[in-house]
C-alpha cells in the first residue's frame, strides 16, 4: 500500500490538535496499535507547537505538514518557512529552550526521538524548518 | 473547570494538554495562585487522553510557583498513556502523580 497528504494550515494554537488528529486518521489504514497512534500524535504536536512559537514566533503565517505511507512505513514532514535554527544540535539538546519565558519544558525535540523510529532536522537561518520523522507501524503484526 | 475548597484549588485538565490548552491553564492558574490563598494545587486528568512537551512546561511552571510559596502540586486521576509523558519527562520527582 502506498498513499500520501499534503495539509497546508495557519500557524495558531488551535491548530495543533487538527494536525495530530488529521495524521491520526491518515494512519489507521496501516493498522497501528493505540499506542503508535499516540507515539506520531505527541511527536507531530511537537513539531507543529515548534512551527508556531519558534520558527514564527507566535505570527500567523503557513505551516505545512506531509505524510507519506509505504506498507507499514509512516514518513511525517512538518515545515515552516520561518526564522530557521542556527544550530541543530544544540536545539536538540534535552532542556534547552531559547523561550524559557513561554514556559517551554526544552522537551520537544527530545519526544520526536523517543516516539519515532528516525528523525532529521534541516533548517536554515532566515529560511525555516522542515522537521522529517519516520515509524514503521503495526509491530504486533510482525 | 477550577474548584477551590480551603487552601486548595483543583483544576480539571482537559482532554488533550497541549501548547494551545496549556496557555489557557497558565493564565487562568496564575490569576487564581495570585489572588487567592492556595497551598495545594491539584490537577485533575480523569479526562485527559493527550499530553505533549508544552503540557509538562505548564505543570513544571507551576510546580515552581507553589514551591516558592510553599506549597505543593498534585496530578490525580492519570491514564497509562499520560503517566508514560510525566514519566518520561521527571515531572514526577517535582510533583506528586497518582496513575488510575
Amino acid at each position: 500500500m502506498k498513499n500520501q497528504m499534503k495539509l497546508e494550515f495557519d500557524s495558531i494554537s488551535e491548530n495543533e490538535a487538527f494536525a495530530r488528529v488529521t495524521v491520526a486518521a491518515f494512519l489507521t489504514q496501516a493498522n497501528p496499535t493505540l499506542e503508535e497512534v499516540a507515539d506520531v500524535k505527541t511527536a507531530v504536536s511537537e513539531a507543529v507547537t515548534n512551527a508556531i512559537i519558534h520558527g514564527y514566533g507566535e505570527e500567523v503565517h503557513t505551516i505545512t505538514m506531509l505524510a507519506r505511507l509505504k506498507g507499514q512505513t509512516l514518513e511525517v514532514e512538518v515545515i515552516d518557512r520561518g526564522v530557521g535554527i542556527p544550530d541543530v544540535a544544540k536545539a536538540m539538546e534535552p532542556m534547552y529552550t531559547t523561550r524559557p519565558e513561554l514556559e517551554r519544558s526544552g522537551m520537544g525535540f527530545l519526544f520526536m526521538e523517543a516516539f519515532m523510529d528516525e528523525i532529521q532536522v534541516f533548517s536554515k537561518p532566515g529560511k525555516g524548518t522542515r522537521v522529517w520523522m519516520k515509524k514503521r507501524l503495526g509491530k504486533r503484526e510482525k | 473547570m477550577y474548584k477551590r475548597n480551603g487552601t486548595t484549588l483543583m483544576i480539571q485538565v482537559p482532554e488533550e494538554l497541549d501548547h494551545h490548552a496549556a496557555e489557557e491553564i497558565r493564565t487562568e492558574a496564575d490569576f487564581l495562585l495570585k489572588t487567592q490563598e492556595i497551598r495545594r494545587l491539584v490537577f485533575d486528568f480523569s479526562h485527559t487522553v493527550f499530553c505533549d512537551s508544552s503540557g509538562i512546561g505548564m505543570l513544571m511552571g507551576r510546580y515552581k510557583i507553589m514551591h516558592a510559596l510553599g506549597g505543593q502540586v498534585q496530578a490525580v486521576h492519570v491514564s497509562e498513556n499520560v503517566g508514560r509523558i510525566l514519566r518520561m519527562s521527571g515531572v514526577t520527582k517535582l510533583i506528586l502523580v497518582e496513575e488510575d
